[in-house]
């Protein structure tokens, strides 16, 4: 896999993950083409499209698309499978997860995704392994966090 | 759980995204994070040390800024700081940071390095495996540098966890993706095979991915793989689905692993051991089995992953191409599917089929489906798919069914979309070319294709047509009958009139019986096109017109008249103008056996140089290069056999070969193979180089291969142009030399030219010249192509001029019987001696005036630099021109040198 992307209905970029070096340049150029193809898409289509060299596989799930480039050797129905299973591992990890769960929690989607996929290539596709090494880090936070000084009143509420 | 519970819940960056989504405007947002930025910048300037929560807080609030799409550019050193923070919450904001905002600052990468150096040391398996997932997310050189040592030994030590050795593999491959060079293969090779066979279900899907990359680079190192693999597929396969516990999904026993693992095994031929091979043979029969099997689950899940093993297993049924009983079940499953109601199997089969069409196995069982493909293209709603079922025609397509398959995607053309007209157009002129019989159907075929799509008809296919027209007497009077009925349409495409001119020109004399078309109304009718035409159209019709002149004399009067008016002989175009004042000359003074010898018939084409017609109209020489493009890179020219045997400078030129050379065989998945060219290493351009440095190495179609070299001493350096003729993106276009190998600028615009320089150096005397493969995507289709590169050991030549008495002396000097190398051959030109003096010089020896008792012959003499040394060579050609025949003599100090001098001379006259 060379990339994944999360993006809204709307066109707001959620997630991206990027497997291969490009530059910030690139990967704005990339985003924004392929969001425009796959929101012009209507919804009975089919979920692969050639795109330059590569295929893409996207999946919609309420308002959010999942889309990933593979390279020509690899497999569409698998990755759509990908897809599902990292959706499953958020909903699992947030409880029915929504696109808000993404905004506000980015670094968690990111570190989910971390464990399942690795270098584009899936490293653990069991998905209590991976809640497991998740859930484990949120452990040892849980214990650091009670290890640190009470933080102001201020700080509480957001304010600086 | 709600949503925000979770973790450590940073309420500070919470309240900011909050903000971020309240704001009301683009403006509003910028400044509610330009604010933001200031704050934190103040913070992290500000006297009072952070914490260590305050700082993860803000670095992740600055990863946020930047994933809204802003620059980030401070911060670093902030997020390097919390990588060594011994709380784990910390350390994992500050990796995610350095991931995606990668910096490359060395002084930054150090200390980064440092703080993975002491968590992959730290033998903290959580920690060991953030370190790795940031080196697998980078991927960087420096990494590479840094940690491809370390890496191999924490994937095979006895005591790594299973989770960290799973993160080690995928990271180690990334590495290796990014910099092979670094990831030397050694002890640990083996080890990682074995990890096929690993307890973990997990260690064994992240291990097969970096073991099926390094198998494609070194097979034979890996290939004790392919017998392990078998037996885990195989034990996969007849597991019950309840068996693999997590790692059944929806009732599919590992799919993931099930597919890198027939992934893998593409890799490799069918496996020679008789037991090895049965059993993957059984596992392909079950994986065909199961599709018949009723569903376990309804979910679509399920068919997703039963298919998508089923798919890559039809995959390697195909790779193998050896079991006609699998190819003809793989397409019988296929032909189902075609018809089945979920849009993404259709599309799968269509393109996995379009792989079994090639081969000749189950080439037959394709053709069946002809029907169901061609009412796919026809109502289809999707166009990727209505795409796939045109490519799949096209694939299919033979002798036997061509004309019912170009008529139907000429229908299909008419509301093709856009963006896939050219590529049709393409396929239907090759189809149409390669399959027609009579060629009264071709020229109907590629007029309709001129009057459905005439914008998209690019030059080479109406220049073949009038190149077809003219090599076949049969078709000639059709063709002239054909396009006098095809311009009375009021509106017709400029192409039709190109063609409609052209043809007329030469052939309009064969329907001149019929007074609904004789010579003047030929005329008129072409000249009522003439003012909406531009001026290269133009410029064709006036030649027309000149040659009408010559066929039909009665038209000479309003044709001298066309041509006197002012709009032509004053025409402001310096072309049209000089056209129009030329053909009048003509006309005017020169005799009826002029002008008939003048305006003769086109001669046919020589066969099989369809482009040769494009490359004179285009006169497109490799002069403008866009210097942006602009790449250099070195390649080393030994004696080629020295690649196994590195000289003492291999280590500063990379000496290490490329990928092997192999002839250019189409490739399954490639379509449009260019049907005018011969496949297979072509060096019919090359020899056209031995006496000259620059000129157009190769042309299809699609690209123009143009070259400029100069030569001074023992260095070379050469100019390749890569030119796209087409107005479509080339994409993923690799160059590789056999010598070394590095890449060009991936992606050449429709129109546009890429420009690479090679810098030459002879090192030491050679025969063989280096090869180029060129591969690139065309629409979607794979193009290969190997050429020699015309560098020759003559290139090298020093010219040395010496008098009669030297040259004799010296030539009894080399008068060992393997110094001399002799040939005589007869002469493939005319034998005029300026021109034998031109290429002799073009060779680059010194041409040597008054040294042969007889003034017919020719002498030269030269010296050969090599870096490892100097080759004298003296050469003698004798001409008879009673005999048609000529005899070369070369003697040189080195005996392969004197052999292939005369080897690549000899085709020279």
């Amino acid at each position: 896999m060379q990339f994944m992307l999360l993006f809204s209905r709307q066109g707001k970029l959620r997630l991206q993950k990027w497997y291969v070096p490009l530059s910030d340049k690139e990967k704005k150029k990339i985003t924004r083409e392929l969001v425009q193809t796959v929101l012009a898409r209507k919804p009975k289509m089919c979920s692969f499209l050639e795109w330059r060299d590569l295929k893409i596989v996207y999946k919609r799930y309420a308002s959010l698309y999942f889309c990933c480039a593979i390279e020509d050797q690899d497999n569409e129905l698998i990755t759509l499978e990908i897809i599902h299973r990292y959706v499953e591992l958020l909903d699992k990890y947030f409880g029915s997860v929504c696109e808000l769960d993404i905004i506000f929690n980015f670094e968690k989607a990111y570190f989910i995704l971390d464990e399942f996929l690795l270098g584009g290539e899936a490293q653990e596709t069991s998905k209590k392994n991976v809640l497991k090494a998740i859930e484990q880090a949120d452990l040892l936070q849980e214990d650091a966090k009670e290890a640190e000084t009470p933080r102001s009143v201020l700080e509480e509420i957001g304010l600086t | 759980m709600p949503a925000v519970s979770k973790g450590d819940g940073m309420r500070g960056l919470a309240v900011f995204i909050s903000d971020i989504r309240n704001c009301k405007s683009k403006e509003a947002e910028i400044k509610r994070i330009n604010k933001e930025l200031a704050n934190i910048r103040s913070k992290f300037k500000g006297d009072k040390a952070l914490d260590g929560y305050s700082k993860k807080k803000y670095v992740c609030k600055l990863l946020f800024i930047f994933l809204l799409g802003h620059d980030i550019d401070f911060g670093h050193m902030e997020a390097v700081n919390l990588l060594s923070s011994n709380k784990y919450t910390e350390k994992q904001i500050g990796y995610l940071f350095i991931s995606v905002l990668v910096n490359s600052n060395s002084e930054l990468i150090r200390l980064i390095n440092n703080a993975i150096k002491n968590d992959l040391s730290s033998r903290n398996p959580t920690f060991m495996c953030l370190a790795l997932h940031c080196i697998a997310n980078v991927g960087s050189r420096e990494m590479a540098e840094a940690f491809a040592g370390e890496i191999p030994r924490i994937l095979v030590a006895g005591d790594t966890m299973d989770s960290v050795k799973q993160s080690a593999a995928l990271c180690l491959l990334r590495l290796y993706k990014t910099s092979p060079d670094l990831v030397l293969m050694g002890e640990w090779t083996s080890r990682v095979v074995h990890l096929l066979n690993d307890q973990h279900m997990g260690v064994v899907t992240a291990a097969i991915s970096l073991i099926t990359c390094l198998s494609q680079k070194n097979p034979d190192e890996f290939k004790t793989c392919v017998s392990l693999a078998v037996s885990r597929l195989s034990r996969i396969v007849s597991s019950a689905s309840t068996d693999l516990q997590d790692y059944t999904y929806y009732f599919v026993p590992a799919p993931w692993l099930s597919c890198k693992l027939l992934r893998l095994l593409q890799c490799y031929p069918p496996p020679e051991d008789g037991a090895v091979k049965g059993r993957l043979v059984e596992c392909l029969e079950t994986i065909l089995n199961k599709a018949q099997e009723p569903p376990k689950s309804k979910k679509v899940q399920h068919s997703n992953a039963k298919n998508a093993i089923l798919f890559e297993a039809i995959s390697l049924i195909i790779h193998y191409d050896s079991e006609p009983n699998l190819l003809v079940r793989a397409c019988n499953q296929l032909g189902q599917f075609l018809q089945h109601r979920e849009t993404n199997l259709r599309y799968l089969a269509l393109e996995s089929m379009c792989t079994l069409a090639s081969s000749e196995f189950s080439h037959e069982a394709v053709k069946t489906h002809i029907e169901t493909v061609i009412n796919a293209l026809k109502t289809e709603r999707d166009v990727s798919v209505r795409q796939r079922a045109a490519d799949l025609l096209y694939a299919m397509c033979d002798r036997s069914n061509a004309k019912q398959i170009v008529a139907e995607m000429l229908s299909y053309l008419e509301t093709a979309d856009y963006s896939i007209r050219e590529e049709m157009v393409l396929k239907v002129a090759i189809l149409a070319e390669k399959y027609a019989v009579d060629y009264s159907w071709y020229v109907d075929t590629i007029l309709n294709l001129i009057r459905i799509a005439g914008d998209y008809v690019s030059e080479e296919v109406w220049y073949r047509v009038i190149q077809i027209v003219i090599n076949r007497d049969d078709v000639q009077g059709y063709a002239a009958k054909t396009v006098f009925e095809a311009l009375q349409a009021p509106a017709c495409h400029e192409n039709m009139v190109k063609v409609g001119g052209y043809i007329l020109g030469e052939f309009g004399n064969l329907i001149a019986g019929d007074p609904r078309s004789s010579p003047l109304v030929q005329f008129n009718l072409l000249h009522s096109k003439f003012h909406l035409c531009s001026v290269p159209t133009r410029a064709l019709l006036l030649s027309a017109y000149i040659k009408f002149i010559n066929l039909f004399p009665e038209t000479k009067s309003t044709i001298q008249e066309v041509l006197r008016s002012d709009s032509q002989i004053r025409n402001s175009d310096v072309e049209l103008q000089q056209r129009a004042v030329e053909y009048l000359k003509l006309s005017s003074i020169a005799s009826t056996d002029v002008l008939a010898t003048v305006l003769e018939e086109m001669p046919p084409f020589p066969e099989r140089e369809s482009s040769i017609l494009a490359k004179l109209k285009k006169k497109k020489g490799p002069g403008a290069v866009s210097n942006h493009l602009l790449k250099t890179r070195k390649a080393c020219l030994t004696d080629i056999k020295g690649i196994s045997t590195p000289s003492p400078s291999a280590d500063l030129l990379g000496l290490r070969a490329g990928p092997p050379v192999t002839a250019a065989a189409p490739s399954a998945g490639s379509l449009l193979v260019d049907v005018f060219s011969e496949a297979g290493v072509n060096d019919d351009g090359f020899l056209r180089f031995v006496c000259k440095n620059n000129g157009v190495l190769f042309e299809n179609q699609l690209l123009q291969i143009g070259i400029k070299s100069e030569y001074r001493q023992n260095l070379g350096r050469m100019y390749l142009f890569y030119g796209n003729k087409t107005s479509v993106q080339f994409v993923t276009f690799t160059t590789t030399l056999n010598v070394q190998a590095k890449p060009v600028e991936p992606l050449i615009e429709g129109g546009a030219q890429v420009q690479q320089v090679i810098n030459i150096e002879c090192l030491t005397d050679f025969s063989d010249a280096p090869l180029l493969n060129i591969k690139f995507r065309y629409g979607g289709a794979l193009q290969n192509l190997t050429l020699k590169l015309p560098v020759t050991i003559n290139k090298f030549f020093q010219p040395t001029e010496m008098a009669s008495h030297d040259f004799f002396q010296r030539w009894k000097q080399l008068s060992l019987p393997q110094q001399e190398a002799q040939k005589i051959f007869k002469a493939n030109h005319a034998m005029d001696t300026e021109v034998l003096k031109a290429k002799l010089l073009g060779l680059g020896m010194a041409l040597l005036e008054n040294v042969d008792p007889n003034p017919e012959n020719f002498v030269c003499a030269g010296v050969i630099q090599t870096k490892a040394q100097q080759v004298g060579s003296l050469l003698r050609l004798e001409p008879n021109a009673q005999a048609q025949m000529y005899r070369l003599t070369v003697r040189s100090s080195k005996d392969t040198v004197s052999k292939r001098l005369c080897e690549l001379l000899a085709e020279q006259f």
